[in-house]
């Protein structure tokens, strides 16, 4: 290590006499201003094609990779929000459509209800009168009925008076007297 | 057996690449060391797969971008992201060649102070020319500071500048020491377990638990500082980016 050093010095014209190295080293390395042009030629080029490869290909790439990734789980969530909110319509669509339909079946429901109501009303209405019709009729014919009954009896009664008369008196009474007589009894 | 704690910070050219003026340049260990942390950095952000799933690599490596942009946004805000390469290259390059560096037989280029220094005055005229060339003259309003009293400004104004043009000693100083520190450290108290064990036997040996227990204390601590000095060194970037972006505060 000492020769290495002793070599190095060699090589450069007019070293320091500080270093000339008989025990290890000789001065102290870090300070050892022959290496300075080496390392801070080694150092520029080093450095610069770090520089270089970062700032052209390594963070472009990296960056880009983590934009891509940024987008695509940006872009995920929005998809996923999308798909939500569509479901959410669909949803809802849905809701509306069902509630429309009940309400229409139950419009339908009213509607006919009243419908079979009207008709049922009607149908009792027109019974009634025909009932009605058929009971006028009958009392119609119930006092046709008396009124010739009444007068059968008048005529029997009438009759039946003058029998009577002709068998009590042994005369044949007035028709016409036994007729008042017997309306006179009726009334009476 | 001899404990040589410096030696590791010995810079050993491997071939000659040529002269300028009558400097010799040479590819060395630190060269060697500097393109190895380049290309596990390319590796790393390159090689890791562009998944929507990230895998163990892809995640380093994405964590690193967003942990570096995170720092930058936070500290100089969103301006700041003009200077998102630079301060991941700083960041990275220290981070993995100091990581790398703790490994036993490597070398670390930060235990340098020339290649702090170098990299810290990079960043000291980054801000200069950067916070002239978008404010004018209004950049040199950081070091008048609001609500002094006048009578005290000129010495405030003097300390000012002083920390100014201070700041790529503390910046360059604070890393190198650190990494030079702990590394003299490491080697220090590891020796202690060879130095004990080969001087006195087998007594030697187990007494050199202690020092092997505090070595690994160390060598956990030294993982730390890696990473925390080259973050602190990226932090103290976008502190000082942040003036020149942002001269009123």
């Amino acid at each position: 290590m000492a020769e290495s050093h002793g070599e190095a010095k060699g090589q450069k014209a007019g070293a320091h006499t500080e270093t000339d190295g008989g025990h290890h080293g000789g001065a102290f390395p870090p300070f050892d201003s022959s290496n300075f042009a080496s390392q801070l030629v080694s150092l520029a080029i080093a450095f610069v094609a770090l520089y270089l490869i970062v700032s052209r290909i390594a963070l472009p790439r990296v960056g880009g990779t983590i934009d891509a990734r940024q987008n695509k789980i940006e872009g995920d969530l929005a998809e996923a929000q999308k798909l939500k909110d569509e479901s959410d319509a669909a949803l809802k669509a849905y809701e509306t459509e069902l509630a429309n339909a009940r309400a229409n079946a139950q419009a339908i429901g009213n509607e006919t209800r009243e419908k079979l109501n009207a008709a049922s009303e009607a149908e009792r209405k027109a019974l009634e009168a025909k009932l009605a019709a058929k009971l006028a009729d009958a009392e119609k014919q119930i006092a046709t009925t008396r009124t010739n009954a009444m007068s059968n009896v008048r005529g029997i009664a009438a009759d039946a008076a003058g029998a009577i008369v002709q068998q009590l008196a042994g005369v044949t009474p007035d028709a016409n007297a036994v007729n008042s007589a017997v309306d006179a009894s009726l009334k009476g | 057996m001899k404990i040589d704690p410096i030696h590791q910070f010995n810079i050993e050219p491997l071939f000659t690449l040529g002269h300028i003026g009558n400097h010799t340049i040479a590819f060395t260990n630190s060269s060697l060391f500097m393109f190895i942390a380049v290309l596990l950095i390319a590796l790393l952000m390159l090689a890791s797969g562009r998944e929507l799933v990230p895998g163990r690599l892809q995640s380093v490596a994405e964590i690193s971008y967003e942990f570096v942009a995170t720092t930058i946004r936070s500290t100089a805000g969103a301006e700041g992201m003009k200077f998102f390469p630079l301060i991941f290259s700083l960041f990275m390059f220290l981070c993995v060649s100091n990581l790398v560096g703790v490994i036993p037989y490597t070398f670390t280029i930060a235990s340098h102070l020339i290649v702090t220094a170098a990299l810290a005055l990079l960043v000291f005229f980054t801000v200069l020319i950067y916070g002239v060339y978008k404010n004018g003259l209004k950049f040199f309003s950081i070091f008048v500071p609001h609500g002094v009293p006048i009578y005290i400004l000129p010495l405030v104004m003097f300390i000012e500048i002083l920390s100014f043009f201070l700041r790529p000693v503390s910046h360059s100083v604070r890393l190198f020491a650190n990494m030079l520190a702990g590394h003299i450290a490491l080697k220090v108290f590891a020796g202690f377990v060879a130095m004990l064990g080969f001087s006195l036997g087998a007594l030697g040996w187990v007494g050199g638990v202690l020092p092997l227990a505090l070595t690994i204390a160390l060598y956990a601590l030294e993982l730390l500082v890696a990473f925390l000095q080259a973050y602190v060194f990226a932090i103290l970037t976008c502190i000082y980016l942040n003036d020149a972006i942002h001269p009123g505060h």
